[in-house]
């Protein structure tokens, strides 16, 4: 519950550093200028990377870009909402008023994991954005839904897309509802489902 | 049930109440219309093989026939989300619109903060404060569990609050649902009478007191802050809202409720309160076979 609920699939977060030191490279000597990130307050993402002050934050832009170019969620789904960090590349998306930075709890949900070497969307972004997702899509049997949401990995030979983070769905009710997040790699659909979000239905 | 005793001269059909008390609830749950509509929850119920009632005053509110609501599809995607019945009446009478600024005082663990950002479609800002740290967690993972992205989480005393990290200095609304003794719950918590003492509803009464308060400061004028508690003392009811009556500039509003309800009281003891409390809801176990409540609206005066 709380806290850092979902799990980290690739625990990749020692490839922190060494893209960090990438980004740096790029800019070069204006990137000694930003400042680093403070992991105690939410600061709102910059619109586009040029505008970064603060190192190794991901833009909206790149964030906007990242859904649309991997799971074809439309830009314009998040035209009313605001993105923003808190910790190292927790990135949570609000509909409210807040200013930045701004030191409280949570702010709206979080929907991803940057700074690590596969962006990761969580499992509750997924269940409420997921619907608008048209690729890196993959649909579940019942039976395979419920192994999925108690949290078991599973064989899936069909897939033919994309390897990586998918987006997992049933249909339920007469249309299809998104799971949550799975890791598909080796002929294996692995949930990644929080074991606080999990299931046995 | 002995500390109930004190309230037969003001219920109806008290022998009918204690019985009620002593009858354990049904599994009610809210249908979150942040995930999914009313209708279509219906279905996947259906589809899951899981009975259901829907509540007359209300057809978000469903009590299900099931001894594990939480192992069924509609609360593994957040369609649905354990809730009392009654404790679903607050954010309806606080009637939040899409847009607002809204703050729930005492928000944990997040049952009546997501309804509210629900009514407001999830579009807005709903503050939700608790000054428990440990509940926090259970708020910040049901907030997401429902996909409620227009809430802001705090922990502070609600008392003392301060708007100074916001960038807006007032709400359009305020819930205050207090912490109190809890009498309410006995139906739930067969244990909530045993630390009841006299000295706790004084203590408790105070703290609630102190919250109303900075609840309506912090509300712009025409504003409206709605304060409830789950229980019949009126040491925490109407005394707390005479309180408020007394020391900030607000009234208390009427409100319709299609929940069989009695009014708020006048007097208690050797107290008299305004005689516009009785624009207040008592809703006792026996009258619609729920938890007890009381819920009064006030709008903020000049």
């Amino acid at each position: 519950m709380g806290g850092d609920a979902d799990a980290d699939a690739t625990g990749g977060d020692e490839t922190n550093a060494s893209e960090g030191d990438s980004v740096n490279a790029l800019e070069g000597d204006d990137a000694t200028e930003l400042e680093q990130n403070d992991g105690q307050r939410f600061g709102r993402l910059p619109a586009t990377d040029a505008e970064r002050t603060v190192e190794g934050r991901a833009s909206r832009e790149a964030v906007v870009h990242y859904f649309a170019d991997r799971f074809g969620i439309p830009s314009g789904t998040f035209d009313d909402y605001t993105f923003w960090e808190k910790g190292a590349g927790k990135i949570w998306i609000f509909a409210g008023d807040a200013p930045s930075p701004v030191e409280i709890e949570a702010i709206g949900m979080t929907c991803l994991r940057t700074r690590q070497e596969h962006w990761k969307p969580t499992t509750d972004f997924v269940q409420r954005f997921g619907r608008y997702a048209t690729d890196c899509v993959i649909e579940l049997e019942r039976d395979q839904a419920r192994a999925f949401a108690s949290g078991e990995d599973q064989p899936l030979e069909r897939w033919d897309g994309d390897w990586g983070y998918l987006i997992a769905t049933h249909e339920i009710a007469g249309e299809f509802e998104p799971l949550g997040v799975g890791l598909y790699v080796h002929g294996e659909l692995r949930s990644v489902v929080p074991k606080g979000r999990q299931r046995d239905l | 049930m002995e500390p109930l005793e004190r309230y037969r001269p003001i219920i109806d059909d008290f022998e009918a109440f204690l019985e009620a008390c002593e009858r354990p609830l049904g599994n009610a749950v809210r249908v979150n219309t942040i995930k999914a509509s009313v209708e279509r929850t219906l279905v996947a119920l259906e589809e899951d093989g899981v009975a259901y009632e829907q509540a007359d005053w209300n057809p978000r509110v469903l009590d299900l026939e099931t001894d594990s609501p939480g192992s069924t599809w509609t609360s593994f995607h957040g369609f649905t989300h354990g809730q009392e019945e009654v404790s679903a009446v607050p954010p309806v009478v606080l009637d939040p619109r899409p847009g607002e600024r809204v703050w729930d005082c005492c928000a944990a663990p997040g049952g009546k903060a997501t309804q509210i950002a629900a009514l407001m479609d999830d579009r807005g800002t709903v503050v939700a404060n608790d000054n428990n740290l440990g509940r926090i967690s259970a708020l910040r993972f049901n907030a997401e569990r429902l996909g409620a992205t227009s809430l802001a989480v705090t922990n502070d005393d609600a008392r003392n609050y301060s708007l100074a990290r916001f960038s807006f200095d007032e709400f359009d609304r305020a819930l205050v649902d207090a912490p109190c003794s809890c009498e309410g719950t006995i139906r739930k918590n067969p244990d909530a009478l045993e630390n009841w003492s006299d000295g706790h509803i004084s203590s408790v009464a105070g703290i609630q007191k102190g919250i109303l308060r900075r609840a309506i400061q912090a509300t712009r004028e025409g504003g409206t802050v709605v304060y409830s508690t789950c229980t019949f003392a009126p040491e925490e009811n109407e005394a707390t809202v005479q309180h408020a009556l007394e020391n900030e500039p607000c009234r208390v509003a009427d409100f319709d409720l299609d929940l069989e309800h009695s009014p708020g009281l006048t007097a208690w003891e050797d107290e008299t309160f305004d005689s516009s409390l009785e624009k207040a809801a008592r809703i006792y176990p026996h009258q619609n076979d729920t938890g007890g409540f009381f819920v009064a609206k006030l709008e903020v005066t000049a």
